[in-house]
Protein backbone atom coordinates (compact mmCIF):
# COMPACT_ATOMS: atom_id res chain seq x y z
CA UNK A 1 0.00 0.00 0.00
CA UNK A 2 1.33 3.43 -0.94
CA UNK A 3 1.98 5.83 2.09
CA UNK A 4 -0.31 8.34 2.87
CA UNK A 5 1.61 11.49 1.34
CA UNK A 6 1.70 9.83 -2.20
CA UNK A 7 -1.77 8.63 -1.99
CA UNK A 8 -4.62 11.34 -3.95
CA UNK A 9 -7.15 11.38 -1.51
CA UNK A 10 -4.85 12.01 1.41
CA UNK A 11 -3.41 14.87 -0.41
CA UNK A 12 -6.54 16.26 -1.70
CA UNK A 13 -7.71 16.06 1.93
CA UNK A 14 -4.96 18.26 2.88
CA UNK A 15 -4.92 20.95 0.49
CA UNK A 16 -8.87 21.30 1.36
CA UNK A 17 -7.98 21.90 4.60
CA UNK A 18 -5.17 24.19 3.41
CA UNK A 19 -7.31 26.15 0.85
CA UNK A 20 -9.41 27.11 4.14
CA UNK A 21 -6.69 27.61 6.45
CA UNK A 22 -5.30 30.43 3.91
CA UNK A 23 -8.72 31.83 3.30
CA UNK A 24 -9.27 32.52 7.40
CA UNK A 25 -6.01 34.02 7.45
CA UNK A 26 -6.03 36.20 4.46
CA UNK A 27 -9.54 37.30 6.72
CA UNK A 28 -7.88 38.53 9.75
CA UNK A 29 -5.36 40.08 7.52
CA UNK A 30 -7.97 42.18 5.54
CA UNK A 31 -9.92 42.60 9.58
CA UNK A 32 -7.21 43.26 12.05
CA UNK A 33 -5.12 46.01 11.13
CA UNK A 34 -1.18 45.72 11.38
CA UNK A 35 -0.02 47.73 15.02
CA UNK A 36 2.76 49.87 14.03
CA UNK A 37 4.42 47.78 12.33
CA UNK A 38 4.00 44.57 13.81
CA UNK A 39 1.79 42.54 11.42
CA UNK A 40 -0.70 41.61 14.43
CA UNK A 41 -3.20 39.57 12.24
CA UNK A 42 -0.35 36.98 11.13
CA UNK A 43 0.45 36.85 15.22
CA UNK A 44 -2.78 35.77 15.89
CA UNK A 45 -3.37 33.21 13.16
CA UNK A 46 -0.12 31.38 14.47
CA UNK A 47 -1.03 31.73 18.27
CA UNK A 48 -4.90 30.49 17.25
CA UNK A 49 -3.40 27.74 14.83
CA UNK A 50 -1.25 26.67 17.81
CA UNK A 51 -4.13 26.08 20.37
CA UNK A 52 -6.44 24.20 17.88
CA UNK A 53 -3.39 21.86 16.46
CA UNK A 54 -2.48 21.03 20.22
CA UNK A 55 -6.06 20.65 20.94
CA UNK A 56 -6.98 18.99 18.22
CA UNK A 57 -4.17 16.42 18.02
CA UNK A 58 -4.44 15.28 22.56
CA UNK A 59 -8.15 14.91 21.01
CA UNK A 60 -7.56 12.66 18.46
CA UNK A 61 -4.95 10.91 20.41
CA UNK A 62 -7.42 10.11 23.30
CA UNK A 63 -8.92 7.63 20.55
CA UNK A 64 -12.17 10.18 20.43
CA UNK A 65 -12.29 9.04 16.90
CA UNK A 66 -12.30 5.85 15.50
CA UNK A 67 -9.78 4.65 12.47
CA UNK A 68 -10.25 6.00 9.54
CA UNK A 69 -11.81 9.27 10.49
CA UNK A 70 -9.00 9.92 13.09
CA UNK A 71 -6.45 10.05 10.85
CA UNK A 72 -8.39 11.84 8.19
CA UNK A 73 -9.19 14.80 10.93
CA UNK A 74 -5.75 15.06 11.31
CA UNK A 75 -4.91 15.56 7.56
CA UNK A 76 -7.77 17.73 6.76
CA UNK A 77 -8.13 19.93 10.04
CA UNK A 78 -4.43 19.44 11.32
CA UNK A 79 -2.17 19.22 8.49
CA UNK A 80 -4.12 21.19 6.12
CA UNK A 81 -6.48 23.93 8.33
CA UNK A 82 -4.09 24.55 10.93
CA UNK A 83 -0.93 24.27 8.57
CA UNK A 84 -2.53 26.44 6.12
CA UNK A 85 -4.17 29.01 8.48
CA UNK A 86 -0.76 29.27 10.51
CA UNK A 87 2.57 30.61 8.76
CA UNK A 88 5.96 30.70 9.16
CA UNK A 89 7.22 32.68 6.49
CA UNK A 90 4.91 35.58 6.68
CA UNK A 91 6.48 35.41 10.10
CA UNK A 92 9.93 35.70 9.31
CA UNK A 93 9.19 37.87 6.73
CA UNK A 94 7.59 40.30 8.96
CA UNK A 95 10.32 40.07 11.60
CA UNK A 96 12.51 41.30 8.73
CA UNK A 97 11.01 43.66 7.29
CA UNK A 98 9.78 45.30 11.17
CA UNK A 99 13.86 45.25 11.65
CA UNK A 100 14.47 47.72 9.51
CA UNK A 101 12.94 50.45 11.65
CA UNK A 102 13.09 48.68 14.81
CA UNK A 103 15.50 45.80 15.40
CA UNK A 104 14.29 45.31 19.30
CA UNK A 105 10.44 45.79 18.15
CA UNK A 106 11.35 43.18 15.82
CA UNK A 107 13.23 40.70 17.81
CA UNK A 108 10.17 40.99 20.60
CA UNK A 109 8.23 39.64 17.61
CA UNK A 110 9.66 37.14 16.48
CA UNK A 111 10.31 35.63 20.30
CA UNK A 112 7.00 36.42 21.15
CA UNK A 113 5.39 34.71 18.50
CA UNK A 114 7.42 31.78 19.55
CA UNK A 115 7.08 31.54 23.09
CA UNK A 116 3.10 32.40 23.32
CA UNK A 117 2.98 29.88 20.67
CA UNK A 118 4.22 27.56 22.58
CA UNK A 119 2.25 28.13 25.32
CA UNK A 120 -1.26 28.74 23.29
CA UNK A 121 -0.21 24.95 22.11
CA UNK A 122 0.51 23.62 25.57
CA UNK A 123 -2.61 25.19 26.34
CA UNK A 124 -4.10 23.29 23.71
CA UNK A 125 -3.27 20.28 24.96
CA UNK A 126 -4.45 20.52 28.17
CA UNK A 127 -7.87 21.63 27.00
CA UNK A 128 -7.75 18.83 24.55
CA UNK A 129 -7.06 16.69 27.51
CA UNK A 130 -10.15 17.33 29.91
CA UNK A 131 -12.21 17.39 27.08
CA UNK A 132 -11.18 13.93 25.63
CA UNK A 133 -11.25 12.42 29.23
CA UNK A 134 -14.59 14.09 30.01
CA UNK A 135 -16.08 12.44 26.93
CA UNK A 136 -14.28 9.29 27.51
CA UNK A 137 -16.06 9.21 30.35
CA UNK A 138 -19.42 10.14 29.64
CA UNK A 139 -19.43 7.29 26.63
CA UNK A 140 -18.46 4.79 29.36
CA UNK A 141 -21.47 5.88 31.06
CA UNK A 142 -23.52 5.14 28.39
CA UNK B 1 -8.69 42.59 -3.00
CA UNK B 2 -11.06 41.24 -5.72
CA UNK B 3 -12.88 37.60 -5.19
CA UNK B 4 -11.15 36.27 -8.17
CA UNK B 5 -7.66 37.06 -6.51
CA UNK B 6 -9.25 35.83 -2.94
CA UNK B 7 -10.10 32.65 -4.51
CA UNK B 8 -7.13 32.27 -6.35
CA UNK B 9 -4.73 33.13 -2.91
CA UNK B 10 -6.63 30.19 -1.16
CA UNK B 11 -6.42 27.51 -3.86
CA UNK B 12 -2.79 27.88 -3.92
CA UNK B 13 -2.65 28.25 -0.21
CA UNK B 14 -4.55 24.14 -0.60
CA UNK B 15 -1.21 23.69 -3.01
CA UNK B 16 1.10 24.55 -0.89
CA UNK B 17 0.00 22.50 2.20
CA UNK B 18 -0.35 19.60 -0.40
CA UNK B 19 3.28 20.44 -1.03
CA UNK B 20 4.19 20.88 2.45
CA UNK B 21 2.18 17.41 3.22
CA UNK B 22 4.37 15.39 0.08
CA UNK B 23 7.83 16.93 1.17
CA UNK B 24 7.18 16.29 5.03
CA UNK B 25 6.46 12.78 3.82
CA UNK B 26 9.36 12.07 1.53
CA UNK B 27 11.74 13.10 4.18
CA UNK B 28 10.01 11.47 7.08
CA UNK B 29 10.58 8.49 4.94
CA UNK B 30 14.63 8.71 4.50
CA UNK B 31 15.32 10.41 8.20
CA UNK B 32 13.56 9.17 11.56
CA UNK B 33 14.99 11.39 14.05
CA UNK B 34 13.39 13.32 17.17
CA UNK B 35 14.77 16.62 15.66
CA UNK B 36 11.81 17.61 13.19
CA UNK B 37 13.67 17.95 10.16
CA UNK B 38 11.37 17.63 8.12
CA UNK B 39 9.53 20.92 9.43
CA UNK B 40 12.37 22.90 9.26
CA UNK B 41 13.51 22.18 5.53
CA UNK B 42 9.99 24.02 4.87
CA UNK B 43 9.77 26.47 6.37
CA UNK B 44 13.55 27.45 5.61
CA UNK B 45 13.24 27.19 2.54
CA UNK B 46 9.48 28.99 2.52
CA UNK B 47 10.58 31.84 4.62
CA UNK B 48 13.79 31.91 1.79
CA UNK B 49 11.35 32.34 -0.96
CA UNK B 50 8.76 34.82 0.89
CA UNK B 51 11.76 36.81 1.20
CA UNK B 52 13.16 36.66 -2.26
CA UNK B 53 9.09 37.36 -3.35
CA UNK B 54 8.72 40.30 -1.17
CA UNK B 55 12.01 41.80 -2.74
CA UNK B 56 10.77 41.60 -6.27
CA UNK B 57 7.48 42.91 -5.25
CA UNK B 58 9.07 46.26 -4.07
CA UNK B 59 10.80 46.07 -6.78
CA UNK B 60 7.87 46.25 -8.81
CA UNK B 61 8.72 43.03 -10.86
CA UNK B 62 6.26 41.04 -9.53
CA UNK B 63 2.56 42.90 -9.12
CA UNK B 64 0.53 42.72 -5.57
CA UNK B 65 -2.12 40.00 -6.74
CA UNK B 66 1.22 37.69 -7.71
CA UNK B 67 2.80 38.82 -4.46
CA UNK B 68 -0.91 37.87 -2.86
CA UNK B 69 -1.71 34.48 -4.29
CA UNK B 70 1.88 32.95 -4.32
CA UNK B 71 2.89 35.00 -1.05
CA UNK B 72 0.39 34.70 0.91
CA UNK B 73 -1.06 31.64 -0.16
CA UNK B 74 1.03 29.01 -1.86
CA UNK B 75 3.73 30.36 0.48
CA UNK B 76 1.63 30.87 3.58
CA UNK B 77 0.23 27.05 3.32
CA UNK B 78 3.35 25.36 2.77
CA UNK B 79 5.25 26.81 6.11
CA UNK B 80 3.40 26.50 8.76
CA UNK B 81 3.93 27.56 12.49
CA UNK B 82 1.36 24.91 14.30
CA UNK B 83 2.85 22.27 13.25
CA UNK B 84 6.42 23.54 14.53
CA UNK B 85 5.35 24.45 17.98
CA UNK B 86 3.69 21.23 18.18
CA UNK B 87 6.80 19.72 17.60
CA UNK B 88 8.81 21.72 20.06
CA UNK B 89 6.21 21.25 22.91
CA UNK B 90 6.58 17.69 22.18
CA UNK B 91 10.55 17.36 22.77
CA UNK B 92 9.91 19.21 26.25
CA UNK B 93 7.43 16.89 27.24
CA UNK B 94 9.88 14.05 26.27
CA UNK B 95 12.60 16.31 28.14
CA UNK B 96 14.92 16.60 24.71
CA UNK B 97 15.89 20.05 25.74
CA UNK B 98 18.37 20.84 22.97
CA UNK B 99 16.00 19.57 20.44
CA UNK B 100 13.03 21.31 21.81
CA UNK B 101 15.62 24.73 21.79
CA UNK B 102 16.41 24.19 18.63
CA UNK B 103 12.93 23.70 17.00
CA UNK B 104 12.10 26.71 18.80
CA UNK B 105 14.52 29.38 18.40
CA UNK B 106 17.04 27.43 16.01
CA UNK B 107 14.18 27.33 13.87
CA UNK B 108 13.27 31.06 14.10
CA UNK B 109 17.38 31.77 13.91
CA UNK B 110 17.12 29.58 10.66
CA UNK B 111 14.26 31.27 9.39
CA UNK B 112 14.81 34.60 9.35
CA UNK B 113 18.71 34.67 8.57
CA UNK B 114 16.91 32.65 5.01
CA UNK B 115 14.07 35.48 5.02
CA UNK B 116 16.98 38.02 5.08
CA UNK B 117 19.00 36.07 2.59
CA UNK B 118 16.23 36.21 0.43
CA UNK B 119 15.94 39.87 0.53
CA UNK B 120 19.00 40.41 0.42
CA UNK B 121 19.29 38.49 -3.48
CA UNK B 122 16.25 39.99 -4.28
CA UNK B 123 17.13 43.37 -3.86
CA UNK B 124 18.95 45.52 -6.77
Amino acid sequence: MRPHHLRWRSIGLVALGGAAGAAARELLVLLIPAAGGVPVPILVANVLGAFILGYLYEWLTRGRAPEPLNRRLRMLLGTGFCGGFTTYSSLAVGGVLLARDAPWPAVAYLAGTVLVGALATWAGIAAGAAHGARSGAAAAVR
Amino acid sequence: MSLPVFLALAAAGGVGAAARFMVDGVIRARFVTAYPWATTVINVTGSFLLGLLTALVTRSLVSSEWSLVLGTGFLGGYTTFSTASYETVRLVRERRYAAALGSGLGMLAGCVAAAALGYWVGGS
